[in-house]
């Protein structure tokens, strides 16, 4: 039995390193052909390993390249602010949700409740933005449209006002003189720090990882974010490669080289993965809170 | 005397009162202008699928089409086409992806160990924390016909390359591995939460009483595990007429060649809207979207609600 048990450790193991390697592999396939020399890459194709290691498609972007740097720029910048804001207005429009003294409660709650459940789609949305606000290409579309605060966060965060901050904590408080706000930044807060880490983490990937916004609303090329960057070079090479270019003016030349379009998708992902294992456990916490509900 | 201190009292309370009503409503302030505009008024702006939009108009100045975009929507292929795949890709992607979230979920259970356990955990979910942009980057790489992996491996073993981005048929079964590969360890991970919450001592029971491990999934796990399934799938099912933009849009590299397999409802009306400029047709898809959805996700809640009440939505 003992020994039965272990060989089927030993299995479950090997099955998981199998799965573990089929999640990651994909990007060593990325990082790998990032870090080949031009050459190689062109007569062997991508590569798991860097037959000829070279660092020149880094040393092109550092170099060269502004526009890279511009796009990171942009990136961390609207992150930034977007997290922040984000999670600035998620909290206050969750905590007040969870207080019993709120008027119109359930009027509220379903306010929120009816944008998970119907939405106008792309083209309302589109129209409205270009049209009435006339976002299109100001840093704003990349902050505004969509990502500041969605329902999800904001009822995941009253659920957890509701289950983790005692109520008589909050009377104790008022009584003692605090006001509504100082309740909220001085004993609630504090008090949800993993909840909040959690929900600005959720907030900060989608604003690093978002490239619809730029699709949507952007074309001015000072504006590109390092996603909108990656997105338009799809096009071009898409471009190259449906022989609509043979015989242009527009070739191969334009295009940044096999390597280096590899090289910028690595720098596009290495802030993640680099902060990613710290927060492990908010993410999974994230998961596990918005999944089922979700 | 005491009559008049109650009433002191109770006005005082009354005033605290609509005091600390003022102050929580004016947090959400910020937040209710957001949702307004950023969802409310678009809900509304879809009449323009009724309407024959004028740019130099907008929405409201334009004229009336009545049903005129959705008769002219249905007489294309498209609207068929674009049905046909979002409906169909999407009960692909439920059925493999929970079978194989579940799978991972139980057998993530019966491992010992916690830091493996952790590791594994960490690694998986990788995939899920990257933009569709880099994965069509991936993607790309194992595919493209000159330099892909694939080819080369193919010609290693002396085939022919094959021209991934140019043959629609190989595009439902790519399309489906991206997907469960970048979402496996997020839905694995939601499963698991349920997994571990069930009471240990009823698998002791069962080894005791001479159950394989086998028989204890059978048994003990997946009924544990049923209230949770019934859920994610129904919730899911609610939102059948929506798809990954980003995985249908950027993925397949936007080669006008695989359209027929890979454009869902999203990724038409993007494209209607944008390129296209076919307003018309954009606008009666999105609406048709809209509302199917709608009725989707009621219908899904009111059934999660009759299984398992506390696991509905609303």
């Amino acid at each position: 039995m003992a020994s039965k048990n272990k060989i089927g450790q030993t299995l479950l193991n090997i099955i998981f390193v199998l799965l573990c390697i089929a999640a990651v592999a994909p990007f060593l396939l990325l990082l790998s052909s990032s870090l080949t020399d031009e050459e190689t890459l062109l007569r062997e194709g991508y590569n798991f390993i860097p037959t000829r290691f070279s660092l020149q498609s880094y040393e092109y972007l550092m170099g060269s390249a502004a526009k890279i740097t511009k796009g990171y720029g942009i990136t961390v910048l609207v992150t930034m602010v977007g997290t922040v804001a984000g999670m600035f207005m998620t909290i206050l429009f969750a905590y007040p949700l969870s207080r019993r003294e709120l008027p119109k409660r359930t009027f509220f709650s379903f306010f929120v409740f009816f944008t998970m459940l119907f939405n106008g789609g792309l083209v309302p949305t589109y129209m409205m933005w270009t049209q009435t606000f006339h976002i299109r290409n100001t840093i704003w579309a990349l902050i505004i449209p969509g990502l500041l605060m969605n329902g999800f966060n904001i009822i995941m965060m009253r659920s957890y006002f509701n289950a983790s901050i005692p109520n008589e904590l909050i009377e104790a408080a008022r009584m003692d003189g605090a006001g509504e706000y100082r309740v909220l930044f001085q004993v609630v807060i504090p008090l949800s720090k993993p909840m909040i880490a959690t929900i600005g983490l959720m907030i900060g990937l989608r604003y690093w990882n978002d490239w619809t916004n730029s699709l949507y609303y952007v074309t001015d090329e000072s504006l590109y974010s390092i996603q909108a960057i990656l997105n338009t070079m799809i096009s071009n090479i898409q471009f190259l490669s449906s022989g609509q270019a043979a015989g242009s003016a527009y070739s191969a030349a334009n295009l940044p080289s096999v390597g280096i379009r590899m090289a910028i998708a690595v720098i596009g992902i290495i802030p993640i993965l680099c902060i990613y294992p710290f927060f492990q456990k908010y993410f999974v916490k994230g998961i596990v809170v918005g999944g089922v509900k979700g | 005397m005491t009559d008049t201190l109650t009433k002191m009292q109770k006005k005082g309370g009354m005033k605290g009162k609509t005091k600390t009503s003022l102050a929580l409503i004016s947090m959400m302030l910020p937040g209710m202008i957001y949702l307004v505009i950023n969802n409310y008024i678009p809900m509304a702006g879809l009449v323009v699928a009724f309407k024959s939009f004028d740019y130099s108009k907008g929405i409201w100045g334009s004229g009336w089409a009545g049903l005129g975009n959705f008769t002219y929507l249905f007489k294309t292929q498209d609207a068929f086409n674009i049905v046909r795949n979002t409906l169909l890709y999407n009960v692909v992607f439920i059925l493999l992806g929970n079978m194989l979230a579940i799978t991972v979920a139980v057998m993530l259970n019966f491992l010992r160990g916690q830091v493996n356990k952790k590791v594994y955990q960490t690694l998986i979910l990788i995939p899920y924390l990257i933009s569709m942009v880099v994965v069509s980057y991936i993607v790309y790489g194992f595919l493209s016909m000159d330099n892909g992996f694939l080819n080369k491996l193919i010609e290693t073993f002396g085939g022919t390359a094959v021209s991934w981005y140019t043959q629609p048929k190989y595009w439902p079964f790519i399309l489906t591995l991206v997907h469960l590969w970048s979402g496996f360890g997020y839905s694995s991970i939601v499963y698991y939460a349920t997994v571990i919450g069930i009471d240990s001592s009823l698998y002791e029971a069962a080894s005791i009483d001479g159950a394989n491990v086998w028989e204890q999934v059978w048994h003990i796990t997946l009924p544990g595990l049923r209230m949770t399934i019934i859920t994610l799938v129904l919730m899911a099912m609610g939102r059948m007429f929506y798809s990954d933009f980003g995985l249908f849009y950027q993925v397949p590299m936007r080669s006008g060649l695989l359209s027929g397999a890979t454009d869902t409802i999203d990724v038409f009306v993007y494209k209607a809207l944008t390129q296209l400029n076919d307003v018309g047709r954009a606008s009666a898809a999105g609406l048709l979207q809209s509302v199917l959805g709608f009725f989707m996700v009621l219908t899904a809640n009111l059934i999660v609600r009759k299984v398992d009440s506390d696991s509905a939505l609303f």
